[in-house]
This record gives structure tokens, sequence and C-alpha cells, in this order.
């Protein structure tokens, strides 16, 4: 029998790596990469959830699941500008990105 | 310590190996291959967690799709991408710090609740009440209409976004 704290200090560490990620890599690409590791450790969250307080109701994985549409969403758009981004810009560069700076 | 258990560490330390990898390792294609191999991980937690539709999602529509747009926008913006300069932003220690507090107070919290146990029995069918629900109108079918919106207006402004202006031919 697994505890649900587990699940939850894993998806804990999961989702800090992606902050790190986020905060501390320059390259758009890898920013998104760890938008998508935060986004799983919410699922993961999610789901461990659902499993241990009531799983006959499927309120937990109906949310997933709209994260997973939101998750994908997000995905094509992030990588659509980045790609618009690098056509104009010639760059990818979280810092040389600066248009919209004052 | 069961055999779930053991499952369990293993599946979790591999996902967060590959995890790491993926945040600190300079080839971005390398941190993508890892990013599948986290995800594939990620994917057996769910089969640990009796959700065999979402491990099934997962490797279908993150491994399948968004994980290999990603190699595409990678290899779409090759040239910068070389291993050239720093892949860190000057101020990546305050990240690390941050990332780091967020998880000790996080699992400390974690820790002091208590939390429920596993209930007893099977989850049953649960693909056919997931099914269902999505679709009935007493339940989810209003989000699940409005998800099936966003990633119609995603699609159509990822083209739109993506899509090379006329005065820069």
């Amino acid at each position: 029998m697994i505890p649900l704290a587990w699940y939850l200090t894993f998806a804990a560490a999961l989702f800090c790596l992606g902050l790190y990620a986020v905060l501390a890599r320059q390259n758009a690409v890898a920013i998104l990469m760890g938008i998508e590791l935060m986004l799983n450790a919410v699922i993961v969250n999610l789901i461990a959830f659902w499993r241990y307080n009531e799983p006959e109701n499927v309120s937990g994985q109906a949310f997933a699941i709209i994260v997973f549409a939101v998750a994908a969403a997000e995905a094509a758009v992030g990588l659509a500008l980045i790609i618009s981004i690098y056509r104009r810009r010639e760059t990818v560069m979280a810092e040389e990105i600066d248009m919209m700076k004052w | 310590m069961t055999a779930s258990q053991i499952f369990f560490l293993l599946f979790a330390s591999a996902t967060l190996v590959a995890a790491y990898l993926v945040v600190t390792v300079r080839n971005l294609i390398h941190a993508a291959l890892w990013l599948v191999a986290s995800l594939l991980g990620i994917a057996s937690i769910f089969v640990l967690l009796d959700a065999s539709f979402m491990a099934t999602v997962e490797i279908v529509l993150y491994i399948g799709a968004i994980a290999i747009l990603i190699v595409f926008a990678v290899m779409l913006t090759r040239r910068v991408m070389e291993d050239v300069g720093p892949q860190r932003t000057n101020t990546w220690w305050f990240g690390a710090i941050l990332a780091i507090l967020f998880f000790a107070s996080a699992s400390t919290l974690i820790w002091l609740t208590q939390w429920p146990t596993l209930p007893e029995g099977d989850v049953g069918n649960t693909v056919l009440i997931l099914g269902k629900s999505l679709v009935d109108p007493s339940k989810y079918v209003v989000p699940f209409e409005i998800a099936s919106v966003l990633l119609i207006v995603a699609l159509i402004g990822s083209i739109a976004v993506a899509l090379p202006s006329k005065q820069s031919e």
C-alpha cells in the first residue's frame, strides 16, 4: 500500500524541477519544457487525490482530461510564438526577447 | 515494503532523474528526449494509481504529440541552439533557491498532514464511467465542449501566429 504522501512528495519534486527550468533556463523551448513538467505534476496530484478520496466518482479524472487539453493548446500556441519570434529576431533566448520592455 | 511500493520508488526516482536531466542538460535535443523518458515514468505512476486511461492519454498525447512538437521546435530553431554561450540566466541561483524552498515547505506540509488511506476494493470500470460522464449534461459536458473549442482556437491561432507574414517574403 503506497501512502498518498509519497505521490504528493513526488509531484512536489517534479513541480519544483519545472519551476527551476522556468526561472533559470535561457532558451524559450526549455522554459516550455519546464511548464510541461509543472503541468504533469499537477495532473499526478489530481489523479492521486481522485484515487485516494473517491474512486467511484470520476471528477478527478475529468479535471485531469481538461488539464491535458489546456496543456496541448498551451504547447501549440507557445511553440508557434517561439517559431514566429525566431523568424523575426533570429533568437529564442528569453533575455533577448524584450520588445515589450520599456 | 510491498511490491507496489518498490515499483513506485523505482518509477518515481527514474522520473525525477529524467526530469532533472531535462532541466540541466545543455543540448536541447537531449533535454527533449529526457522529457519523453520522464513522461513515460509519469505514465507508469498513473498505472500504479489504477488510472489506465490517463496512462494511455499520457503516452499518446504527451509523448506522441507534445514532446514531438517540442523536438520539432528545437530543430526549427537549431542554429542559435548550438551549445555555445550559457544556457542558464545570470540569476539561475535565485530560481534554484526558490525551487528548493518551495519543495521544502510543500513536503513539510505534506508530511505533517493526515491523509486518507487507500479505499478498499477495485475502482471498477472507470473508462466507461468517465466516457459517460464527459457527455452527460448533468456532469461534465460543458467543460468538455469548452475544451474542444479551446483546442480549435489554439489550432487556428498557432497557424495564424506561425505563418510567415507577407512583408517578410
